[in-house]
């Protein structure tokens, strides 16, 4: 089992370095889609099936079909100008080394953590379930909230409001 | 039976967080500003999952679930936002949006 992990989790670093340095927008979420399926095969590795699952079908399904359908609207393929402006490294090489810092800070405590041995048993959607209506039913009720603020959100900022000029100023 | 140690999975969605953030600080289109925080979302639904997994608790995947609506609602609101810039600015450098700065 271990092997799979590994696999994945390479599959999974190697396309998302792809994702985060491509040039053109389509190809890098094809990328981004390919690093989410490499994740799920690495919740499913953890003993997490209905995770794997979820995360096949709402993140590389439907979230990414959004970036997808919004990237293609814009017609953004190749922008010269901003590529320029990203090879100058004067723009973001002191956030980068200063978040670097901060990497090899995390990685060294999780090095020097006790190591143990991780747990056996698959949870099933059964107990995800069970969980999610008894002990968090507030949350539950809470993100159905968000999800109605994000849709009338979302109408309101995507609705294309028409402009009202006065007559003399309507160009002909 | 899975025997890779509890590090090991926690150092790969350490490195996926950093490379969510190393994007969103390289990037400047907003597209792919929004992609990098999707990757950092993700890897920290990461993080609950290894923790489900080492306590056998269901706790950590419903967690995810939680992540995972407020990441569609992000999603949905980010992008709805990015369209609205294309349109009045005609570009998606976030350099090139600085209205509010002053440039005299």
């Amino acid at each position: 089992m271990d092997i799979f992990f590994y696999i994945a989790a390479v599959v999974a670093i190697l396309s998302t370095i792809m994702a985060i340095s491509g040039r053109n927008a389509i190809h890098s979420l094809l990328f981004l889609i390919l690093s989410l399926l490499a994740i799920s095969v690495v919740f499913y590795v953890l003993n997490a099936p209905f995770i794997a699952a979820l995360e096949v079908i709402i993140y590389a399904g439907a979230i990414m079909v959004l970036f997808i359908f919004v990237t293609m609207m814009l017609n953004i393929g190749l922008e010269q100008k901003q590529e320029k402006k990203w090879l100058n490294p004067q723009m973001w090489i002191i956030p980068s080394i200063l978040a670097a810092i901060l990497f090899i800070d995390l990685m060294f405590a999780l090095k020097n953590m006790p190591s143990v041995i991780p747990g056996k048993q698959v949870i099933l959607p059964k107990q995800v379930g069970i969980s999610l209506f008894t002990t968090y039913l507030l949350a539950v009720e809470i993100a159905a909230i968000l999800l109605m603020a994000g849709v009338i959100g979302a109408y309101h900022l995507g609705s294309q409001k028409k402009k009202v000029l006065h007559r003399f100023l309507i160009k002909k | 039976m899975l025997t890779v140690p509890v590090e090991t999975q926690l150092l790969f969605a350490g490195i996926l967080f950093f490379l969510g953030l190393i994007g969103l600080l390289v990037r400047r289109n907003l597209v792919f500003m929004l992609m990098s925080i999707e990757i950092m979302f993700n890897s920290a639904g990461l993080v609950f999952i290894i923790a489900a997994r080492h306590w056998d608790q269901p706790d950590g995947q419903v967690m995810f679930i939680f992540i995972l609506a407020v990441t569609a609602v992000e999603v949905a609101i980010g992008l709805a936002l990015i369209l609205q810039v294309y349109h009045h600015f005609k570009t998606l450098d976030v350099d090139a949006i600085n209205k509010l700065k002053d440039n005299s």
